[in-house]
């Protein structure tokens, strides 16, 4: 712990060195604002801040809570069902073949600026990884593991929460750990396209009006919300794996 | 009555049996030896209803079956004891704890309920995977040469406590040590092979009681080693 703490700040110290030295050779602040600017933006405008780093996160959330839901009642359909899997497995991979980039001017046109064109845009994005990670977890269960289920004569019920569920959650918080890491990128998207509040929007505007030291601040903050999910997301992961030894 | 009745299966690529029929003794260990690959495992699967037969009949109560695996098949995410609980939990039965503890403690291991699969040693697993198959005291017991992969001591000391403890029940057990099976077995079955089938020669020790000591033990293993010879169903 003490040595992946040390890396982390072995690392921001060199990004910050860069960053420093980059600022003196003659960038403009527009361009690229100084550690002090983006610092003072902090000082300057927290509420600001917080409260569009809370839009974001909420839909972050709520991105996070339908893409994953969806992907878990898909990918246990289609591990239970064979008829189920014919049927979805090829438009699953399908939807993946077309850029949700082209989907979220469309999705922004039909669902409007507020918060369910951004959800949408994310859960779509997370969803294929909770999904195909997860199927391919219960897909993949020991045989031995199952067949001992089988001469218990297990229902098929009992076997697949105690056998095939625990037996592919390792599965399920890889593609949970990707989701975490897709949800900002979908919801900025989603705000980039068409939004009146959230962080991808602040940034957008601030851009817009040469405050690249407030744009700054909004993607740190972004940076923050990604790294507490997935902290979030490891935490589960530790509580609810089994140690491998 | 447990065994087969002129049953027929195949595998995909493989017809395994034709017409086969072999009767097991109750109340007796049997133990099944032949080559690698010649089906043994196949026999003890289709006896616990893993497979669909073509036709024929299986003649064995699936109810009072208990299996046993060449590999633990411990669930890594359980403790020890709640893998020895396991049949209840699959089944919806209510768990009997004082019986798990029970068994865990004939099959040495009653200080390690807590412990997880992966802290334990390999011959510690597979006390535990016989504490979890005598738990439901079934009186059919499978077992998928449920010590291959121990070495020689813990092999010995496993194959005496389940000698003790699977007394009176019916057990078959595939093995390729001839040993093992002149040690645990009342009644020993050859599989030899003849193209795509699978036959059943008649029991090479007879009607001889177990060998009690070293040198009668030792002796069996002699005359069981010259019949595999002679059928020419070594392993290689």
């Amino acid at each position: 712990m003490t040595s992946r703490l040390s890396n982390f700040f072995y690392f921001l110290g060199c990004v910050m060195a860069l960053w420093v030295i980059l600022t003196h050779q003659g960038i403009p602040d527009y361009l690229l604002p100084t550690p002090q600017q983006v610092g003072a933006a902090f000082v300057q405008q927290p509420t600001l801040l917080l409260s569009q780093a809370a839009i974001t996160l909420s839909e972050m959330g709520l991105a996070l809570l339908f893409g994953v839901v969806g992907g878990v009642i898909i990918a246990v359909a289609m591990a239970s069902h064979r008829w189920i899997r014919r049927l979805f497995y090829p438009l699953v991979m399908a939807s993946q073949v077309i850029p949700v980039f082209t989907l979220a001017p469309l999705l922004v046109l039909w669902l409007g600026f507020g918060i369910g064109s951004k959800v949408v845009v994310a859960a779509l994005i997370l969803f294929f990884p909770v999904c195909l990670t997860l199927f391919d977890g219960l897909s993949r269960v020991p045989q031995q593991w199952l067949d001992l289920a089988a001469t218990l004569q297990a229902s098929r019920w009992r076997c697949f929460w105690q056998v095939r569920w625990p037996a592919a959650l390792p599965f399920f918080f890889s593609g949970l750990q990707m989701a975490v890491i897709l949800a900002p990128i979908g919801v900025v998207l989603g705000e980039w396209v068409g939004a009146s509040q959230g962080l991808g929007y602040l940034m957008m505007q601030s851009t817009a009006r040469m405050e690249t030291a407030t744009s700054f601040a909004a993607l740190i903050c972004l940076m923050g919300l990604a790294v507490i999910l997935s902290g979030v997301v490891q935490g589960l992961r530790r509580y609810f794996l089994w140690p491998t030894g | 009555m447990l065994g087969f009745d002129g049953v027929s299966f195949s595998w995909p690529a493989q017809r395994l049996l034709h017409n086969f029929s072999l009767a097991f003794a109750e109340g007796k260990t049997t133990a099944l030896l032949g080559a690698s690959g010649i089906g043994k495992s196949s026999l003890l699967q289709l006896l616990a209803g893993l497979h669909p037969i073509e036709q024929g009949k299986i003649l064995v109560d699936r109810s009072q079956i208990a299996w046993m695996g060449q590999q633990d098949q411990l669930y890594p995410w359980l403790s020890v004891v709640d893998n020895v609980l396991l049949p209840s939990t699959l089944t919806g039965q209510p768990p009997d704890r004082h019986r798990a503890k029970y068994l865990l403690e004939r099959v040495g291991l009653a200080h390690r309920i807590s412990a997880k699969p992966h802290q334990l040693s390999g011959g510690m697993r597979q006390r535990v995977a016989l504490a979890r198959t005598l738990y439901t005291d079934r009186s059919v017991i499978l077992m998928d040469e449920p010590f291959a992969m121990l070495d020689a001591i813990t092999k010995l000391r496993l194959q005496t406590l389940t000698g003790e403890l699977v007394k009176g029940k019916t057990v078959i057990m595939v093995t390729h040590d001839p040993a093992e099976a002149c040690r645990l077995a009342d009644e020993i079955v050859l599989l030899h092979h003849s193209p795509l089938e699978v036959t059943a020669l008649a029991a090479p020790t007879g009607a001889a009681p177990r060998p009690a000591d070293d040198l009668g033990l030792f002796t069996a293993q002699a005359a069981l080693l010259t019949r595999l010879e002679a059928y020419d169903i070594s392993s290689e």
